[in-house]
């Protein structure tokens, strides 16, 4: 049972991953090293069941944690272009930089 | 079926770092880094070194994708197409691995009670961490009494690495500030 979710988990890092690579656009990538992540936080699941032992199962949870918060920095890193500090400048000229397209960004 | 497990994760591994060669985009190669580190972790844990996984995890996939972005802000999106292609990188990358599967052929098979991990130091700590300490936690008292001053290099070397980073790329960042001001 938890063999075969293991092979279905395996089969879908596959699609995963080739949807990673094959773009074409940004938004694909983000959602693909996302679903990547998740796919992860199952097969330390999956894992634990498979050779009897799930006292790692809350360890999971750290790596959705982790998932979570590094796909809401890439997130970030494309609107604002900036990671850190994203707060208007002191002279009142916004750093926002508006959305991708209208800087010219080619997918 | 944990042969097949293993076999698979390296196989995606292969995968990956091929996939990261072969692509010029570099945001898409972030985050196929970020993948890369993931399998790794994934690795780790099938070796039940899950403390080691959780570093690469955090390390490998967030904060490095993190800093790649942040590095990618200041620099080109795309990789240039090298002029030539040449062997001496690749006979590097060779010769090194073979050293390494070298390094291997000695060490004592995986989970062996012979290891020297398990034969010297390690039941003298399990033995006397309840008397010296007087808690019960191994891996803390290993790390902050045992071994403290191990642990302070490392500290010392993380935080090195640190000011480094955030010199490079905050300098860049505040010129380029500075830069668009005056052009403007």
């Amino acid at each position: 049972m938890f063999s075969l979710a293991t092979l279905a988990l395996f089969l879908g890092m596959c699609i995963v991953l080739a949807r990673l690579y094959a773009g074409p656009t940004l938004y694909d990538r983000v959602l693909a090293g996302n679903a990547f992540g998740t796919y992860t936080v199952l097969f330390i699941g999956v894992l634990g069941f498979l050779t009897g032992r799930p006292d790692f199962l809350d360890i999971a949870l750290l790596y959705a944690l982790i998932n979570f918060v590094g796909t809401i920095a890439v997130l970030k890193y494309f609107r604002y272009r900036a990671i850190g500090d994203t707060s208007p400048s002191p002279k009142g000229k916004p750093v926002l930089h508006g959305n991708l397209k209208d800087q010219g960004y080619k997918h | 079926m944990e042969l097949f497990i293993n076999l698979f994760l390296f196989f995606m591994l292969v995968v990956t770092a091929l996939a990261i060669l072969k692509m010029r985009h570099l945001f898409a190669v972030v985050m196929l880094s970020g993948v890369f580190s993931l399998l790794c972790a994934l690795l780790f844990v099938t070796l039940d070194a899950v403390d080691v996984a959780f570093t690469e995890a955090a390390v490998g996939a967030g904060i490095s994708t993190v800093l790649m972005l942040g590095t990618m802000a200041l620099t080109s999106r795309n990789e240039k197409m090298p002029r030539k292609f040449s062997l001496m990188p690749l006979l590097v990358v060779m010769a090194t691995g073979a050293v390494l599967i070298y390094g291997t052929l000695d060490m004592p098979n995986f989970g062996s009670a012979k290891s020297p991990a398990q034969t010297h130091v390690a039941a003298q700590y399990l033995a006397l961490t309840p008397t010296d300490m007087g808690f019960p936690n191994v891996v803390t008292a290993i790390l902050a009494s045992y071994r403290g001053y191990d642990t302070l290099g490392e500290v010392v070397v993380v935080f090195t690495a640190a000011v480094g980073v955030l010199i490079l790329i905050g300098g860049l960042a505040r010129r380029r500030h500075k830069d668009e001001e005056e052009a403007n």
